[in-house]
């Protein structure tokens, strides 16, 4: 089995079956992070370079551990260190990179679709790790493989997805992935946050965090950026947490099983209450980070192989 | 399909059944007993004869001894250089392996090369006492110095022969066959 | 030097020609349009006139782009004047007019007439320099409307940047129109479009790109009208890409108001579908729309309101456009594309010939004050023949302009311009034609 694609773009250019090929993979490898010797020599000689144009401690680290191990030799590049700050173009750092010959480079940038133009440039796989408001894929991969562990399935759920939807890479990726799944996806979040026609994306779209979740199986709240509040897109943190941090009450209205996920890092309080966060019986936040490092192996056994 | 190819059943139901009893007791009598003893069949067909020995052992010596499994797909030395990515398999080990005597169960051994990947995995998991080597059918061609220590039959075959080991729990029938390459 | 240019079918929209005639061309004015020229000429002086015959082919008045970038001074890299000109002859456009946003900004007469200079060196298409509405194009103080019109500006513009600031605007418009100088307006309202690099819709919405929705050029529109409507004076509307846009020019239209308004040959071609692939080229400002603009922009288009097709032609260099979405420039190189991409609207029955080569010569040759855009006996001798069979494939490396930022690179094309007269003199032939 390998993956046809040279690169992992994006959920949208996945087909169920790749999605499933690639989610039973990683359920082989979930095995060992639990060993005492956490690597295996699979991609011994291969080199993994982390192109970071974006600070991200958690999924580069993920990336870097993913790597590691598989025996993959894994070097960080982040825009603080590289020659980004030099003025060096994409292009040109595409070009260098590919001249050191590594087998897959992963990138983070915060511009959407600078993966695909690095991808267009170099021949080596490329992998997605998130570009600016457009997709998350492996993001995507392991929130579905943790839905898949906590309910057996993804087809037939409902899942809602809660927050500043129109900036969100997060909610875009889950949106491709879990609708090809078979799950329904239910968005809220304040008109402000809801990009325009997202509706024709075949998901149900509502204001208030109530409607979206009722008899919900899962519940996947995204981050707030502060930052956002200058853009008039919300008035206040304050309001906003009054009206769409999942709490006590309201996580009623949802299935009685249901999982609260998070990308993170989590606003506490903000987005979901801190009680709601550090329950085991809804919150699955840390099975997600754990699913990461997993998917991102099966992602890189999956793309790496010989020049035949 | 089989209509040009020449098949020979070289071992059947009951063969393959005399042969696991034997090792079986060969085992036991290798290592005197039971204590200490573990299993690990390696994916797929290893898995189904490490099952039956297991079986066949408590019935000698009352207890089960312990199974594990053990997929060596990431340990293969061709897997970096391969276009072709195997589907992987779950590995299932769950007791320590330190200062135990594993005997690895495998359904037919060729070249050397999946025991050796099965090696050097068992020993990333702990370190045994001893590793010894069950296999139903040894076939000769060894590229790598691995010889076992429990065989159901030798079975000299050509390199442009195919030796396969069909099993009840995965092809619904015992028998080993060999085949002419066409 | 006479030429007489035969066999072709003649359109002059301003003489209301459609027919085949012969065309007779002397000290670079049109001396004689008739029927069989060729006979008495060839009885007469046949040795002292060139004759080109042109069996099949499409004669029109010159083709006039009254909205081209040419990058000198300053981005010489992107284009020059004489790269510019080049360009445009190639395209079929005997004449063209260029933007200020240059650096510096065409705000002051040296300019105006450094352009000009250079213009005149490269000799091959008119070139004619648009001033800048405000110094530097920063929107808050006038430039020198008078001086500028007299160092040769047709028109003036802040294109590439709105006029934000409303009462600015309404003085411009008041003091242009008591100068007979042509207002064109770059419609958007930069906090409605801040930040956005793409049409606002559903495209925008999976490529996570930051939306332009289409209310910050219509909500401009709609004040430029206002304001040209209470000041009683005109004002042309530069790259429309809206419905909505169409429709408020059409209302106005109506209402008797002395609006004009352009499009480009991307706006009537391509949609945001297409930016599905990120590819810079396609990114322009106003940005490509949805199909339902388009289908309006071409009843725009059918029904006079939109007077003009202009390329907004806008080269850059490669470093300007192999970068992230996000940081690329603005534009496409236009000049070379443009006359094959209309002539599709006469293929789709949205326009007549007469009523596109009007949209491209005597329209913007009206709205500019230039004495142009007819075939008329002691008109300029600017004259564009169009093989409007001739099949060939868009290859930027054949482009004269140095931008070679085009979408349409490896398009199939039908219909090109294969001989551009300028002042009597040709400036452009088909390498395959043998004149």
């Amino acid at each position: 089995m390998k993956l046809e694609k040279k690169d992992i773009l994006g959920m949208k250019d996945l087909t169920v079956e790749e999605i499933n090929l690639i989610l039973e993979t990683a359920e082989s490898f979930l095995e060992i992070s639990t060993r005492e010797i956490k690597k295996v020599p699979t991609l011994r000689g291969k080199t993994i370079i982390n192109l970071f144009y974006e600070a991200s401690t958690r999924t580069r680290t993920s990336f870097e551990i993913a790597g590691k191990r598989l025996s993959a030799d894994t070097v960080n590049i982040s825009a603080s260190t590289s020659s980004v700050i030099k003025g060096e173009t994409l292009i040109d750092t595409a070009r260098n990179l590919e001249a050191m010959n590594p087998d897959v480079i992963v990138i983070r940038h915060s511009a959407a679709g600078a993966p695909h133009l690095l991808a267009s440039l170099v021949k080596q796989s490329i992998i997605n790790a998130g570009d600016g408001a457009h997709e998350h894929p492996t993001q995507a991969l392991l929130d579905m493989m943790t839905i898949k562990e906590k309910k057996g399935k993804i087809s037939g759920l409902k899942v809602a997805i809660v927050g500043d939807i129109t900036h969100s890479r997060v909610a875009r990726s889950n949106i491709y992935g879990l609708s090809k799944m078979g799950a329904q996806v239910f968005l809220a979040g304040p008109a402000t946050m809801l990009p325009r026609n997202i509706e024709q994306m075949g998901v149900k779209v509502y204001n208030k965090l109530e409607d979206a979740i009722v008899g919900a199986d899962v519940v996947m709240m995204l981050r707030i950026q502060l930052e956002r509040q200058k853009q008039n897109i919300f008035p206040s943190l304050r309001e906003y947490s009054q009206h769409y941090c999942l709490n006590r009450s309201n996580i009623k209205r949802a299935k009685k099983d249901v999982i609260v996920m998070h990308p993170g890092p989590i606003n506490r309080g903000v987005e979901i209450s801190p009680d709601i966060a550090d329950d085991p019986s809804y919150s699955v936040i840390l099975d997600q980070v754990n699913k990461g490092v997993a998917v991102r192996m099966a992602l890189l056994y999956l793309l790496t192989g010989g020049n035949e | 399909m089989t209509e040009n190819r020449n098949i020979k059943i070289v071992m059947d139901s009951d063969g393959i059944d005399r042969c696991l009893t034997r090792i079986a007791y060969e085992i036991l009598e290798k290592n005197k007993g039971k204590e200490n003893l573990v299993l690990v069949g390696i994916r797929t067909g290893g898995v189904y004869l490490a099952e039956r020995l297991q079986k066949k052992i408590s019935g000698i010596e009352a207890g089960k001894i312990p199974l594990g499994i053990l997929d060596i797909t990431l340990y293969r030395d061709d897997i970096s250089t391969s276009n072709k990515k195997p589907r992987l398999g779950k590995t299932k080990i769950t007791f320590s392996l330190d200062n135990k005597k594993v005997v690895l169960v495998d359904d037919v051994l060729f070249t050397g090369r999946t025991i050796r990947a099965a090696m050097d995995a068992l020993i990333d998991f702990g370190r045994p006492k001893m590793i010894q080597l069950a296999v139903l059918i040894d076939r000769g061609h060894r590229e790598l110095p691995i010889r076992a220590d429990f065989v159901g039959k030798n079975l000299p075959s050509s390199l442009w022969e195919a030796v396969s080991v069909n099993l009840v729990e995965k092809n619904g029938i015992d028998e080993v066959v060999i085949e002419e390459g066409t | 030097m006479k030429i007489l240019l035969t066999g072709a079918k003649i359109i002059d929209p301003a003489q209301k020609i459609d027919a085949d005639m012969d065309v007779l061309l002397e000290n670079g004015k049109i001396v004689k349009i008739g029927s069989d020229l060729l006979k008495s000429v060839k009885s007469k002086d046949s040795e002292k006139v060139k004759i080109i015959e042109l069996a099949g082919m499409v004669l029109t008045p010159g083709l006039i782009d009254m909205h081209t970038h040419l990058r000198e001074p300053g981005f010489e890299y992107k284009e020059t004047v004489a790269s510019g000109a080049a360009a445009a002859v190639a395209g079929g456009f005997t004449s063209i007019a260029c933007m200020p946003n240059t650096s510096p900004i065409n705000d002051n007469r040296s300019i105006t007439e450094f352009i000009r200079r250079k213009a005149a060196e490269a000799d091959l298409a008119n070139v004619y320099p648009i001033g800048a509405i405000s110094k530097n194009s920063e929107g808050s103080q006038l430039t020198e409307f008078w001086d500028l019109k007299d160092a040769g500006v047709v028109a003036l513009s802040d294109d590439g940047k709105p006029v934000m600031d409303a009462a600015l605007m309404r003085r411009a418009m008041e003091y242009a129109f008591s100068l007979e100088l042509p207002i064109i307006s770059h419609c958007e309202d930069i906090n409605l479009s801040g930040g956005g690099l793409m049409n606002e819709g559903y495209y925008s919405t999976i490529l996570g790109l930051g939306g332009i929705p289409s209310i910050a050029e219509e909500a401009m529109v709609a004040r430029d009208i206002l304001i040209a409507e209470f000041t009683k004076t005109c004002v042309h509307i530069a790259h429309v890409s809206t419905e909505g846009s169409v429709r408020l020019v059409r209302e106005a239209k109506k209402r008797g108001l002395r609006v004009t308004a352009e499009t480009a040959p991307h706006y009537f071609t391509l949609t945001d579908e297409y930016l599905q692939g990120y590819d810079t080229n396609l990114k322009v400002n106003p940005p490509l729309r949805s199909t339902q603009d388009v289908a309006a922009i071409k009843e725009g288009l059918a029904d006079g309101t939109l007077d003009v097709i202009a390329c907004d032609h806008a080269p850059h260099g490669r470093t300007d456009k192999e970068l992230e979405f996000e940081y690329a420039d603005n534009g496409i190189s236009g000049l070379e594309t443009s006359l094959a991409l209309s002539l599709n609207l006469i293929k789709e029955e949205v326009l007549s010939w007469p009523e596109l080569i009007a949209k491209m010569s005597p329209n913007p040759a009206r709205i500019l004050n230039l004495s142009k855009g007819t075939l008329q006996v002691g008109a300029d001798a600017d004259i564009t023949v169009i093989d409007p069979q001739l099949k060939w494939t868009v290859d930027v490396k054949t482009f004269r302009s140095r931008g070679k930022n085009s979408p349409f690179h490896g398009r199939k094309m039908q219909g090109k311009a294969i001989l551009t007269i300028v002042g009597g003199e040709i400036k452009y032939v088909l390498p395959s034609l043998k004149v």
